[in-house]
Formats: C-alpha cells, sequence, structure tokens
C-alpha cells in the first residue's frame, strides 16, 4: 500500500525558558513510515515523547529538525515547513486528531461540536448532523445530551463526543492519543471498531494505546519511542557548582 | 464555507514610532481569504497601533500594506487620501473594543447597519431595511428591535450589533480590536461563536487583537506574537501556544489561569 | 483697476451699493469660484453691514456686489415683496445704489430671496441671490468642520441618507419640508437654503444663476443655470414635493406654494399664494379674462 505519512529525521528538544532554560531533549532523528490501511502504536515507557511526536504529526509542536511527508490532495507536502495555511488545510481534509480532552467553545452544542468538522468541508448541514448523530448514538451519547454543551459531561462522555467529532470526516490520516483512556469496555469496542472501519477504508493510523486489549485489536505494529533526556544548560549548571 | 483562497492582506516591514516610542518595528506577514490571524501581546506591545495602520487610520513611517481587491493590489499608503477613502470603507471593516466608538448611538439599530451600505451607494430603501433585518438575525437580536436606539441595548447585544454593521458590507478584510473585551464572560463566550460561525460563513480574512489567549485560541487560525513593537514568535495557534519557543511566549502562556 | 476705486457719489460718502470696491471684488471672486465648482461652498471675508447677521447680510453682500447701475432688482422675504425685511433691503439699494426695483418677477433682473423661489419660472437673463442661515447640510449630523469638509472632498454622503432612512422608518416619510439638501451636478452635496422642498424641483436645470450668500458662516455656494439638482432620495422612495388640497383663495392658483392663514378668533382659515407677485398677476389675468 501506498506510503501516507514519511517521517524522517525527525528531532525535537524543548527549552524551558521559565525555568532557567532547562533543554529537555524529547527525540531524536525519529524515521517512520505508514501506510494506508495500517495502524502504527507508538509505544514506550511513560514521558518517552509519544504524545510529543504524535503531535508533531499534526504540527501541534514544532520538531527543530527532520521532515513529515505526508500525502495531501496528491501531493506530498512536509508538515515541518508548511505554510501554516496549507496545513490549515491539510488539518482540514489530510489529517485527523483525536486528544484526550475536548477543547471547544463553552455554549455550543454536542450535535453542532460533533458536526462541524464536516461543515467546514462543505458537507450539507443535514448530511453532517445525519452522520454526527449516527456516531453519538453508536458511542451511547444519550439522546437528550445532543443539544446541551458538553462542558458539564462527565470525562468519558466528554471523550466519547471528542472520538464522535474525530471521526466525522473520513481522514486519510488519523492521530488517535489515548482515544480509550476513560471509556468503559461497550464504548473501547466501539472504539475499536470505528478505528478498524477507518483502516478498512484506507486511512493511515498513528495512536498512542495505553490499553493492551485495544491495542491488540488495532495495532498492526508497535513503533518504540525511547527514552528523553533532559539536559541542563551549561550556564546555570556551572553556576549551580560555583555556589555550591 | 468557501475555500480558503488566495492572499488578501501583505504587510511589509511596518514601522511605526509616536515620539521616542517605537509601536511597530519591522512587522511583516500576510493573510489569505478564509484565514484568522490572532495578534497577542500585553498593552502596548504595538498590537492596536498596527491594526490602525492596516485600516487606514495612522499612517505608518516606514513599511507597505498591500490589500487585494477583486482583480487588483493596492498599496495602502501610497494612494491619495481620497482614493484610500474610496477603497477602505469598502474593503477593510474595523471592530472597535467598545461599540460605542463603532456605532452612532443617536441612530436606530437599522440605520446603523444601513449607513455603511448607504455609504457605499445603497440608494433602495427596502433592501436596505431587509439586509439590516437579515443581519440583526444573523447577530441574533431581535428584528422587532430594528428601530429602538442602540444606547438601550446591553453592551453584547451593543457589540453584536457593531459586528452587524463591520459585515453587512461584506469587507475582504476585517480588524477586530478586543471584541470581547469590555464584556462579563458568559456573553464573551456568546459573541466568540458567533464571531466564529460568521468567519466560517462568510469566508473573509481576519485580523483579531487581543490579550486574551483564550479568545485568541478559539478564533484564530494562526497567532503572532508581539512585544515592544516586534514580532517575536508566530505560527499556527496551537502550535505556539502548546509548543512556544520565545522566553516572552513562554511566559504569557504560563501566566494563562487554567479554570 | 482704478476706475473700480473711484467712489462714485462723494456727496453720500459711500461706493456704489454700499460695499467698497475692493471687497466687492473679494466677494465677486468667491461668487466665480462657487459658479465654476457648483455646489461647493466658497469662504469669503463676510463684512459687517448696516442690518444683524440673519437678517440676510449674506444675501445683502452678494447682491451689493453683482449689481450694476442698470439691473432691476427685486427682493422677496416668504415669498412676499411687501414685509418689512423685504421692503427694507429694495430701500437699502435703492438708496446706495440708486437702482429701479421692483415687484414683478418677469421685470427683475436680481432677484434677492429669503425662503422663496418665485413661481414664475426665472429666465437666463436673471440672478436669483438666496438669504442663507446655515449653508452646511451636513452640520447636524457631523458637528466638526474638518470633517465635513473631508465628507465633501471624497463626496461620501451615506450619512446624509441616514436621516432618510430614519424619517422613512419612524414616519414612512421624509420629515423635512424645508431646506431639502440637494446633490449639485451629480457631485456636491448643498442646502438650498430653507425653501419649502415644493420650490426644490425649480432649481433643477434653471436657467437663471442661482447664488447662496450666508453672511454669519461667511460661506458663497452658487448653482450655474442648466446644472442638475437633484435631492436626495430612495429609488424606492422618490423625493416629492408638497401637494395642497385647495387652491389659492385669492387668485385661484393651483400649482402655486400656499400659506395657511387665520382670518378670525373662532379658527377660520383661509389658504393663499405666498407669492405675492405671483398671486397678483393670476388675478389680474383673471380679471382681464
Amino acid at each position: 500500500m501506498t506510503i501516507l505519512v514519511s517521517v524522517s529525521g525527525l528531532s525535537k528538544t524543548f527549552t524551558l525558558h521559565t525555568q532557567g532554560g532547562t533543554e529537555i531533549d524529547v527525540f531524536d532523528s525519529i524515521s517512520l513510515d505508514v501506510r494506508a490501511g495500517e495502524c502504527v502504536c507508538l509505544h514506550g515507557p511513560s514521558g518517552a515523547g509519544k504524545s510529543t511526536l504524535l503531535r508533531s504529526l499534526y504540527a501541534n509542536y514544532k520538531p527543530d529538525a527532520g521532515r513529515i511527508a505526508v500525502q495531501h490532495d496528491g501531493e506530498s507536502i512536509d508538515l515541518v515547513s508548511a505554510e501554516p495555511w496549507e496545513v490549515v488545510d491539510m488539518r482540514r481534509r489530510t489529517i485527523g486528531y483525536v486528544s484526550q480532552f475536548l477543547r471547544v467553545i463553552p455554549r455550543v452544542s454536542t450535535l453542532d461540536i460533533v458536526a462541524e468538522p464536516a461543515i467546514v468541508n462543505g458537507v450539507p448541514s443535514e448530511a453532517a448532523y445525519a452522520t454526527g448523530r449516527t456516531l453519538l448514538s453508536r458511542l451511547r451519547i444519550p439522546e437528550r445530551l445532543w443539544s446541551l454543551a458538553p462542558a458539564t459531561f462527565s470525562g468519558g462522555e466528554q471523550q466519547r463526543v471528542n472520538i464522535a467529532r474525530g471521526f466525522m470526516v473520513r481522514y486519510p490520516v488519523l492521530l488517535l492519543d489515548e482515544p480509550t483512556a476513560s471509556l468503559d469496555a461497550a464504548n473501547r469496542q466501539t472504539v475499536v471498531e470505528l478505528i478498524n472501519e477507518a483502516k478498512s477504508r484506507g486511512a493511515a493510523i498513528v495512536g498512542i494505546f495505553h490499553d493492551e486489549e485495544v491495542r491488540e485489536a488495532v495495532a498492526d505494529r508497535l513503533f518504540e519511542v525511547g527514552q528523553s533526556l533532559v539536559r541542563k544548560p551549561r550556564r546555570s549548571t556551572a553556576a549551580r557548582e560555583a555556589a555550591a | 464555507m468557501k475555500p480558503r483562497g488566495r492572499e488578501v492582506l501583505r504587510v511589509k516591514r511596518l514601522f511605526k514610532t509616536f515620539g521616542s516610542v517605537p509601536a511597530c518595528r519591522a512587522v511583516s506577514f500576510s493573510l489569505r481569504q478564509g484565514e484568522v490571524l490572532g495578534i497577542v501581546g500585553e498593552s502596548g506591545s504595538g498590537k492596536s497601533t498596527l491594526l490602525r495602520c492596516l485600516a487606514g487610520r495612522i499612517q505608518p513611517d516606514d513599511g507597505t500594506v498591500l490589500i487585494a481587491s477583486d482583480d487588483y493590489v493596492v498599496d495602502l499608503w501610497a494612494m491619495d487620501e481620497a482614493s484610500r477613502e474610496q477603497f477602505v470603507p469598502t474593503t477593510v471593516s474595523l471592530i472597535h473594543q467598545n461599540p460605542r466608538d463603532g456605532l452612532r448611538l443617536e441612530i436606530s439599530a437599522g440605520g446603523n447597519i444601513a449607513e455603511p451600505l448607504m455609504a457605499a451607494g445603497g440608494r433602495h430603501y427596502g433592501s436596505l431595511r431587509a439586509t439590516a433585518l437579515e443581519w440583526l438575525e444573523k447577530v441574533d437580536i431581535d428584528g422587532r428591535r430594528i428601530d429602538d436606539l442602540p444606547e438601550v441595548f446591553s453592551g453584547g447585544m451593543q457589540q453584536r450589533l457593531q459586528i452587524a454593521r463591520g459585515l453587512a458590507t461584506h469587507p475582504r478584510l476585517v480588524l477586530m480590536d478586543e471584541p470581547t473585551g469590555g464584556l462579563d464572560v458568559s456573553v464573551q463566550a456568546k459573541l466568540l461563536d458567533l464571531l466564529r460561525s460568521l468567519v466560517l460563513e462568510l469566508g473573509i480574512a481576519v485580523v483579531v487583537v487581543t490579550h486574551d489567549i483564550g479568545v485568541a485560541r478559539l478564533l484564530a487560525d494562526r497567532l503572532m506574537v508581539m512585544q515592544r513593537g516586534r514580532v517575536i514568535e508566530e505560527g499556527l495557534t496551537d502550535q505556539v501556544l502548546d509548543d512556544p519557543h520565545h522566553p516572552y511566549t513562554q511566559l504569557l502562556v504560563s501566566s494563562v489561569l487554567h479554570v | 483697476m482704478e476706475a473700480d476705486l473711484i467712489f462714485d457719489d462723494d456727496a453720500i460718502g459711500y461706493s456704489f451699493a454700499y460695499l467698497d470696491e475692493m471687497t466687492k471684488r473679494m466677494i465677486r471672486r468667491a461668487i466665480l469660484k462657487a459658479v465654476a465648482v457648483p455646489g461647493y461652498q466658497v469662504p469669503f471675508g463676510s463684512r459687517e453691514m448696516p442690518l444683524p447677521p440673519g437678517w440676510g447680510t449674506g444675501g445683502l453682500q452678494v447682491t451689493a456686489s453683482i449689481l450694476g447701475r442698470d439691473d432691476v432688482l427685486k427682493v422677496i422675504d416668504q415669498g412676499a415683496d411687501d414685509t418689512t425685511n423685504a421692503i427694507s433691503i429694495r430701500q437699502f439699494f435703492a438708496k446706495v445704489a440708486d437702482v429701479v426695483t421692483t415687484e414683478r418677477t418677469g421685470e427683475a433682473t436680481i432677484i434677492q430671496t429669503r425662503h422663496r423661489i418665485p413661481e414664475r419660472a426665472l429666465t437666463e437673463d436673471q440672478i436669483i441671490v438666496f438669504q442663507v442661515p446655515n449653508p452646511e447640510p451636513l452640520r447636524r449630523f457631523i458637528p466638526e468642520e474638518a470633517v465635513a469638509r473631508k465628507i465633501h472632498a471624497f463626496g461620501r454622503y451615506g450619512v446624509m441618507y441616514v436621516r432618510l432612512y430614519e424619517d422613512i422608518s419612524r414616519l414612512g416619510y421624509v420629515a423635512m419640508s424645508a431646506d431639502y439638501p440637494v446633490i449639485v451636478n451629480g457631485r456636491y452635496l448643498a442646502s438650498p437654503s430653507p425653501i419649502p422642498k415644493f420650490d426644490n424641483p425649480k432649481l433643477h436645470r434653471s436657467r437663471a444663476l442661482a447664488i447662496f450668500g450666508a453672511g454669519r458662516e461667511r460661506r458663497i455656494h452658487a448653482i450655474p443655470p442648466f446644472t442638475d439638482v437633484n435631492s436626495l432620495d430612495f429609488v424606492d422612495h422618490p423625493f416629492t414635493v408638497q401637494h395642497f388640497e385647495t387652491c389659492c383663495s385669492v387668485c385661484g392658483a393651483q400649482d402655486s406654494y400656499l400659506d395657511e392663514i387665520l382670518l378670525d378668533d373662532r379658527g377660520t382659515r383661509a389658504f393663499v399664494c405666498s407669492d405675492t407677485a405671483y398671486c397678483a398677476e393670476q388675478r389680474d389675468k383673471r380679471i382681464d379674462a
């Protein structure tokens, strides 16, 4: 199958200026290819940089070096050097992302939040709402909640609203950050189904799955992400040594 | 929603100094149709000055502001004043923080929406009236209040009316100066939702100046961080806010209270 | 040059038509500029006149500047030749310029007026001089002179339509019945002076030159002959003039602007022509017939 995402030589370091310039090397020279219809599970201990890598694949974090080539409109576009408007367009049509937390405008109804990504893509609102209702039903969000804003929902409900939103558009590339973290068994199973459906229509999926059962059910292979290194800046280390 | 299209605005090395205080130093950026650019930074960082240079209100000391019209590109500060006064009202709309600065309080709500349309040559009362009603509905103001004076409106309603007035002429470029400042938090949320859906629906290019990171995150696709007249960091909104590189941006982001 | 400066009559102690020759030249220059830029308000150095400001000092200075020895002057106030203001201005020029005066519109070469245009159509050898209290139609909405001037310069008159919009939305019609603003020659917004809007159509492509003098505000504007003068309106609410249900109770005219007058303490009313000369003409015609 075709490679939809091709990561090469990707490195990321955080410099925390508010904490004396502490530098954290998260990962160095990562290379990874993800094919259509394949689900890659990012694997590694907590703090290894799985989330950072996933966020970099969504251009949420800005890597310091390397390339992330993504197939968009039949072209290969490097996400790291793309213009912001290109990234916005890629996120709108090509790359979907389900985070652990729902981040929405207060007071907007659940159904509107879920349907929005499709409407933004030009899907007629009736069709978009129909898809949204189907997804919300499948994820067992009671119908009486659909017209309410999700701010007061439980963590699990918010997570499911978030998943419904993430599966509204048939993105060729799907990034999942622990989509089943706070879900019960039945809903976990629904998410597994959704992921497998996406795979079978040819989506390239990269995810973080802590739940072993889910991982077994969806992942085609694991990608190890290594331990990150915290490095103190030389100046402040020298200063501390001088003080000691 | 309209497709994200071609460039509407290009700013090249803009400088503006008030006395010895620099307000804009070598500010450059460009904006496409359908894009929302947020400008954040503390008071006095030059955000509002920049906005006024783009709105044709303050002449920059140096630099270029190019605005694309339907089939030609205009150099805002190279054209003569008369041409600029012709061009700006039909192309650029400035939404003020205080609705009282952007509205005529002594004329009716409908008159406020109709005025810029009449200035642009609208001479049909019936269609002016219809447009005013349509926009009142869009901004969630009861059409029966079309003949009321904005003076009797609440702050949130006044701001929504100002937005209707600013957008009814279909400007290509909308400049917002702290559009939710001075409003209750609950009213702010509603206004943000309204702004977002209007931007989405109309496909306009928007520059929104704010000191509220939350507003920037909800409205803006792209963010520019300004400090002492300089752009110190820019990029996708979530990129700048979630992975800030510049010390000042990190300080700004870490200073936000999470409720 | 020298001829201009020669005082005409040492015996009465002032020059022809009261104003000194230099002042008249200054005002004539302003008038020429006003004619050249139809509807544009030209500033001029308004002089002290033997009449309080507000009584027509602007019109008086314009008339004084254009008056020649052969002119025949008619002065009306609210259409009437026989009111105090009209009589005193007429007498003033009869005294200081020794010109012939008349009450007949057709005989006059210069007509100074306050608040009316004669009913009888003016001709190309006539000049009508208006007394103007407020030459700036924008003043009600734009208090700052500098801003108003920019609006004129850029021709952005949207603000004037706000007044029309507000009236129609509140009352169903435009409530301005006098001093109804006009666009002159498709360019400048101008005040026609406080004439009833009934008279506005008479300004459109008028054969006579119209000069407007505002003494207190120190502005002169003009409408040259055969110039387009359009009253502000909406496509679907076109400009209309006052319509009278009755005719003049004196002369029977059906096409003139009528004044309502109270006849007694019991409230008996009658309508008569505001243009007294026209009324007399119509009456004579009727008697002849």
